[in-house]
């Protein structure tokens, strides 16, 4: 048996070429198919020019962002294991995983991470925009980027009221109740009244965005249960979507944009 | 090569495929149009479980003139103030952005933690960022002689709602 497996070189085995498909590569043009027929590789560019490695250009805020983002998953999946989104439950399991959790250290990573990557979101923004990096043929981009940046605060926003403390509950209901005064669409907004059939106003308390938005009329239980499901899922998958084209109008757009 | 605008024989013209294709995309745009109705309607539910939104506060007599009740406040939300001739019920809502102040008996104001609006005993705003009054409730007296506290309806000072007698009691 062992002395089968000395003779047999392990790059040239059935397993080994099975998995990674291309023989070891030999020049330039090997080393790119390498990387293009690998999934994990070819979310890199094959070749980048020199100035997009500089970290004083591009402060590598889009990558840390992203960094940031695979930790709150990671973490967030770890912490979804412990903490159940009841009235009754919530604001207990989020001591406990602080107090009894092994560790104790998950939810404050998951905290910490999410502060951050709303600073690093808006440290990359404010160096696309410093380095001029919004300019054709990237200006789809940045507007990609605007609506990452929106689904960030949406992901930041949901997951303050999952603590059930009085600083979420009541950041949820100043939050909830800025819906209410959304132009049209909000029961106390600038032209509710005229989103109407005839004599029925179609925005009422039981129908317009707060109400959409809570599932309910005040941040009670409901609320709590429908910010756990779009924290969690929704807007996580969303976001994925738009990340996908976000990295891959970079590459298409022809990478990290040059110095001026 | 096969000449398709000639092809008579085929059993499908590409006019015919044409329309086809119409008909197969106005149906598939309706269905997902109707499926993503559904959707959001879906987000909006049609029965909540909240409690009830009236309830029995007790006898008149034992609120004090002068005197802003909090007794209320916490299982209701309601606030119960008695003056010299008539007692009303302020709903403990602040009209900013819909936090629950404070009733600071010192100085004589309710007050949000939120953002610092302050109101008079009477409800008017006179400080912070509070655009208008707090809203008063409906009060009544139930067959038993118990106040009838009614928040479904509301009284807002700035409509002239509080001058309708079901916004007070007279004592």
């Amino acid at each position: 048996m062992a002395e089968e497996k000395k003779n047999k070189n392990p790059f040239k085995s059935v397993i080994w070429k099975s998995i990674f498909r291309v023989q070891v590569p030999q020049d330039r043009r090997g080393r790119m198919m390498q990387v293009l027929n690998n999934v994990f590789l070819h979310l890199h560019p094959v070749s980048i020019p020199k100035h997009a490695v500089k970290v004083k250009y591009t402060w590598c805020m889009g990558g840390l962002s992203f960094f940031v983002f695979l930790v709150l998953t990671v973490t967030g999946i770890l912490l979804m294991f412990y903490y159940v989104p009841t009235t009754t439950r919530a604001y207990t399991d989020v001591i406990d995983l602080a107090e009894t959790t092994p560790l104790g250290i998950m939810r404050e990573i998951h905290r910490w991470g999410a502060h951050l990557m709303v600073i690093t979101v808006w440290l990359h923004m404010f160096r696309v925009f410093m380095t001029g990096a919004y300019k054709p043929p990237r200006e789809f981009n940045w507007a990609i980027g605007v609506i990452l940046l929106t689904l960030t605060m949406l992901l930041s926003f949901t997951g303050y009221l999952l603590p059930w403390d009085q600083l979420a509950i009541w950041a949820i209901t100043v939050g909830s109740n800025m819906a209410a005064a959304t132009p049209l669409l909000g029961r106390e907004g600038p032209g509710a009244a005229l989103v109407s059939i005839g004599d029925i106003n179609l925005v009422t308390p039981l129908s317009d965005a707060k109400y959409g938005l809570l599932g309910e009329r005040e941040v009670r239980g409901g609320a709590l249960l429908r910010f756990y499901v779009f924290h969690c899922i929704a807007f996580p998958v969303v976001i994925v979507v738009f990340m996908a084209v976000h990295f891959w109008r970079v590459r298409k757009d022809g990478g990290v944009s040059g110095p001026l | 090569m096969v000449d398709n605008t000639s092809n008579t024989d085929a059993p499908l013209s590409r006019r015919g495929f044409l329309s086809w294709m119409t008909v197969a995309w106005v149906f598939f745009a309706a269905a997902m149009g109707g499926f993503l109705t559904m959707c959001g309607r879906f987000l909006f539910p049609n029965v909540l479980f909240e409690p009830p939104s009236s309830f029995k506060a007790g006898f008149p007599d034992q609120y004090s003139p002068g005197a802003v009740s909090v007794d209320w406040k916490g299982k209701h939300r309601v606030w119960i103030v008695r003056t010299d001739d008539r007692i009303y019920a302020i709903l403990a809502r602040c009209t900013h952005l819909g936090c629950t102040p404070n009733w600071l008996p010192n100085e004589s104001k309710f007050k949000c933690p939120c953002h610092g609006s302050g109101f008079r005993m009477s409800g008017i705003n006179f400080e912070g960022p509070a655009p208008r009054p707090l809203e008063r409730v409906r009060i009544g007296l139930a067959e038993d002689g118990q106040l009838l506290i009614d928040k479904s309806v509301t009284f807002r000072q700035e409509k002239g709602d509080w001058e309708n007698p079901d916004s007070y009691l007279m004592t």
